[in-house]
């Protein structure tokens, strides 16, 4: 009896802490949010009806997934006839050697997550591969960091949409291929995330590294580390809580940027959807592009705890308030 | 008495918006192997700049350092600091961080094993091996400095310079250290510089105390000699007459020859604003 209620008690409090601080509150935000957008949507008039409450949201949201799980169903439909036809042609004539066919339809919602994903990935990834480099040795030289500073400070606030149409005629002009790997859509969009979210990160590391302590800089000189030595062991690791403080700035930007760029450069993902449900201009349009807003944030949100938790697992400096 | 660190008459200015600003003035002091010496004055008459110089790290306007017979040119090695906030890499364990001091200066004299051997050796000798896979921020002040005295301790240093290596730590825990270090020094007998404000501290280590004249200019202004037998005991010269008068001394050259009179509100004054209360501003 005493050991029960000894191991339960803590227990109990753990849970209503935990329910209290971590979900009730913004569980009580969220439905006041609610009551707000459903009061304020229905007196809002549009050329395509009302302005889509949390219901009409909630109901395209419903019927984005349904089009995806429909669209599936016709693809595996689609894969099952070609492999049926060709296994008859075989069957008349044995040397004919079949060609599989990709299915052509139009990509889904949740198929342009994917593409709006993997874009921003690989543009944020190539502006980290330029940034944190770059932002180590500016950081490492006063003069670099002269000479270079007024060039960041200039290109850093520059909008996406600037960028963009110069990035689409530069991408179509050196990449000419047959057997393009990568769509020119696909290019575009990526540059200009990359162009306008390594600004962050080129910063960032290089105030880190140029910030390193002056005692420690004192023991790499005791030390008579060579310059190698000094940038692996002392410079990046003193620059890493303030390189990654970068990096979580440039996600966030790069995923605002995304959407911008994939709307212009038409780019299958979610910038696209958007524009494409604008132009469509249903009833329906808005509520799927109050969904995909939805999403968008979300998605966002989820890029920032990732970064956030690897953040936490390699940084040092343990101390330091990470929110 | 064979002179093994030799710093002779060594000046320093340092550049300000306002001309240059002479720091130290003919500074010359000989010290031999083996020696203890402690350099005492007031904040800001020149203490760490002497040592800043020895280390290398700063060169001297005039006159220069011999070591061993060698001029000093640069910091080094041989030369190993601890600094009076220990300085340890936060990002490594005090392990690595002692790890990274041997790896430099024994690269190639020794192997794997012998170099995690010393490794442990010197953070026994600090009384860290405990500890010695725990990183700075998980261990408290007195520890980090042991750990940063092992770092210097395990280059196998010619000159020990300990830039107030207890300064920011707490009384009892200054005084855990201050035995650990004559412990390792009668282990040792290092060749030691210590910088420190503490004066019952330099006359319980040192073999010679340095007191410095208060800066601009500052230089050499007396030099005791401690002549109490080794191993010290701090309880039981706590009322030896010899060591009263030491502290004695000691005290006066701070707090009659050298008084410093400051200014409360230098600040203030440099900047000739004077105190607007609310009340008169009103008025």
């Amino acid at each position: 009896m005493t050991i029960s209620s000894l191991t339960f008690k803590p227990v109990t409090n753990w849970v209503s802490q935990l329910s209290i601080k971590n979900m009730l509150l913004p569980l009580v935000g969220i439905l006041v949010f609610l009551a707000f957008w459903h009061v304020g949507a229905s007196k809002i008039q549009t050329s395509l009806g009302t302005f889509p409450g949390p219901a009409a949201v909630y109901e395209q949201m419903q019927n984005l997934v349904a089009d995806h799980q429909r669209e599936r169903e016709k693809e595996a439909e689609f894969y099952e006839r070609q492999e049926k036809r060709n296994a008859a042609r075989i069957e008349k004539d044995p040397t004919y050697e079949p060609t599989v066919r990709p299915y052509t339809g139009k990509p889904t919602f949740f198929d342009q997550i994917g593409t709006s994903l993997y874009t921003v990935l690989a543009g944020f990834l190539l502006a980290s591969l330029i940034a944190i480099p770059g932002g180590i040795v500016i950081g490492l030289n006063t003069a670099v960091y002269n000479a270079f500073n007024p060039l960041i400070q200039t290109f850093k606030p520059v909008s996406p949409l600037a960028w963009l149409p110069l990035v689409t005629m530069v991408v179509s002009a050196v990449y000419v291929s047959d057997d393009p790997m990568f769509s020119k859509s696909f290019l575009t969009s990526m540059f200009t995330v990359t162009l306008c979210c390594l600004w962050p990160t080129l910063i960032n590391t290089a105030v880190g590294v140029a910030a390193i302590d002056k005692d420690l800089l004192n023991v790499s000189k005791v030390l008579r580390l060579n310059w190698l030595t000094h940038v692996i062991k002392i410079a990046i690791p003193s620059s890493i809580p303030l390189m990654f403080t970068g990096l979580r700035l440039s996600l966030g930007i790069a995923w605002m940027v995304l959407i911008a760029a994939e709307m212009l450069a038409q780019n299958p993902g979610l910038g696209k959807f958007v524009w494409d449900e604008f132009q469509n201009g249903s009833s329906q349009s808005l509520g799927r592009i109050m969904a995909a807003v939805i999403v968008i944030g979300l998605i966002g949100f989820l890029l920032d705890r990732t970064m956030l938790m690897i953040q936490r697992y390699v940084s040092w400096d343990k101390s330091q308030v990470l929110r | 008495m064979s002179t093994y660190l030799d710093i002779s008459h060594v000046s320093i200015e340092f550049p300000t918006p306002r001309g240059s600003f002479k720091a130290l003035d003919q500074v010359d002091l000989k010290i031999a192997k083996g020696e203890f010496v402690s350099l005492i004055g007031h904040s800001g008459c020149g203490k760490s700049t002497v040592l800043n110089i020895v280390a290398g790290l700063y060169d001297a306007t005039e006159g220069g350092v011999m070591l061993g017979g060698k001029e000093v040119k640069g910091p080094g090695p041989e030369r190993a600091v601890v600094f009076q906030n220990h300085s340890l890499l936060p990002w490594l364990t005090s392990y690595e961080n002692v790890e990274l001091a041997v790896k430099q200066v024994f690269k190639g004299k020794m192997n794997r094993k012998e170099m995690h051997d010393w490794i442990c050796h010197n953070l026994d000798l600090v009384h860290m091996g405990h500890a010695k896979d725990k990183r700075p921020s998980e261990i408290s002040g007195g520890m980090k400095q042991r750990v940063g005295i092992a770092r210097a301790l395990a280059m196998e240093p010619s000159v020990l310079l300990m830039d107030e290596p207890f300064g920011a730590l707490d009384a009892l825990t200054r005084a855990h250290l201050q035995d650990s270090l004559m412990e390792i020094q009668a282990d040792l007998n290092n060749t030691v510089i210590m910088i420190t404000h503490d004066v019952d501290e330099a006359v319980l280590l040192s073999d010679r105390i340095v007191m410095m004249t208060n800066g601009p200019a500052a230089t050499v202004g007396e030099i005791l000699h401690v002549d109490l037998e080794r191993p010290r005991d701090r309880l039981a010269l706590a009322n030896d007459p010899r060591y009263v008068d030491y502290r004695a001394q000691v005290l006066t050259f701070l707090y009659e020859k050298q008084k410093k009179v400051e200014p409360l509100d230098k600040h203030r004054e440099a900047k000739k604003t004077p105190i607007v209360r609310p009340s008169a501003k009103q008025a």
